[in-house]
């Protein structure tokens, strides 16, 4: 870290309240443009996929685990489990195959 | 004072607290997880609970710590949180619509403070204009689980047999694809931008020279770029609500909320 993770932590917390808070105070207007809006639409989830892989296959001690829980995660969730459900089943299924991986 | 609120919130603030009971379970468990990365970083278990109460954002956090495991610059960790608690945004413009006209600055700040993507799915599935101690009582019950989570991540990481550890890890990630996967089974073109992203950040972690970019760096480039050239590509309709239809909770619905954001007749005369 190169600044006091006080100073990291204020600088998310308040970028966070101000991205939640503003449409609720202040901006009340449509955003019309066609590209913007799809831009916005698409920005969650191309954050979150990227953020996700390849990094869960770095997350356990063997890649192997991690690679099985991604695809474990992804059919789990495809066919309507839970986000509490995908969560915890990733994780046995984790714990399981380390049992014999590691 | 006190007691007129409780006679006319009472049953809307035990109600939002009971609803906020299994999410705070969840929230525990993910938490968990994120309490294990920011451990790697460094952070104690009081800074862990502090950014978490303060923060309430799952990828938001895990952006943010990732960034300063790498060192990253203040302003940095203003564009990584910008980036990955942009959706954030997108359920604020859906929630503002669903506010009695008048209702108090104190209220729409409060309730904005704690917009997740579980506690907006439940305010929002209630009929009519939402009550704000409805939110204030899921809060109350939800909100715990994530700080406590993400201290007793910290606390415990090291005291926990390695391979518990290794397994808790995942379930941050396993939290991210319930979020990505169920929209991306509705919308072919939202499969295909998901499986982009997948491939793209696969490529840049292996790839010479944009590996060595810290990932936060790379977080932010891949997710403007993918974002954009997808918006060029698939544009959407009213921020896609036709895209998904509009019997899901979360993310989905939003469009169809923003779009309902501009109704004169609703929006409007507000606040003072």
């Amino acid at each position: 870290m190169s600044a006091s993770p006080y100073a990291y932590i204020a600088v998310m917390a308040g970028v966070t309240f101000l991205i939640r808070i503003l449409p609720l105070t202040l901006i009340r207007r449509r955003i019309e443009s066609r590209f913007l809006q799809s831009f916005l639409y698409y920005v969650p989830y191309v954050t979150i996929s990227v953020m996700t892989f390849p990094a869960i296959v770095h997350a356990t001690n063997s890649p192997v685990a991690g690679a099985a829980a991604l695809v474990a995660g992804v059919l789990a969730a495809w066919f309507g489990a839970s986000m509490f459900q995908v969560a915890v089943g990733c994780c046995a299924l984790v714990f399981v195959l380390e049992l014999f991986l590691v | 004072m006190l007691r007129g609120i409780i006679h006319r919130h009472g049953q809307a603030l035990r109600e939002g607290a009971r609803d906020g009971v299994p999410i705070g379970l969840g929230y525990l468990a993910v938490s968990f997880s994120l309490g294990i990365a920011a451990r790697g970083v460094g952070l104690t278990p009081f800074q862990g609970f502090v950014a978490s109460i303060l923060n309430n954002a799952s990828a938001g956090e895990y952006a943010a710590f990732t960034l300063m495991a790498a060192g990253g610059t203040l302003v940095q960790m203003g564009i990584v949180t910008l980036v990955a608690n942009a959706r954030y945004f997108l359920m604020s413009c859906a929630f503002s619509q669903r506010f009695a006209g008048g209702t108090r600055l104190v209220h729409r700040l409060l309730v904005g403070f704690a917009l997740t993507d579980e506690l907006f799915g439940i305010a929002i599935a209630r009929p009519g204009y939402i009550d704000p101690y409805y939110s204030y009582g899921a809060m109350a019950t939800a909100m715990p689980g994530w700080a406590f989570g993400t201290a007793l991540g910290i606390a415990l990481g090291n005291v926990m047999p390695p391979r518990v550890v290794s397994a808790l890890s995942v379930a941050l990630f396993g939290m991210f694809l319930a979020i990505v996967v169920p929209p991306s089974r509705k919308s072919r073109r939202l499969l295909a931008v998901v499986a982009a992203s997948f491939a793209a950040s696969l490529a840049f972690e292996l790839a010479p020279y944009v590996s060595s970019l810290d990932s936060g760096t790379r977080i932010i480039i891949l997710t403007v770029a993918i974002s954009a050239v997808a918006a060029l590509v698939f544009p959407v309709a009213d921020g896609g609500a036709q895209e998904l239809g509009q019997d899901e909770k979360s993310l989905a619905s939003l469009g169809d909320d923003v779009l309902e954001a501009t109704d004169p007749e609703r929006g409007g005369s507000d606040e003072r």
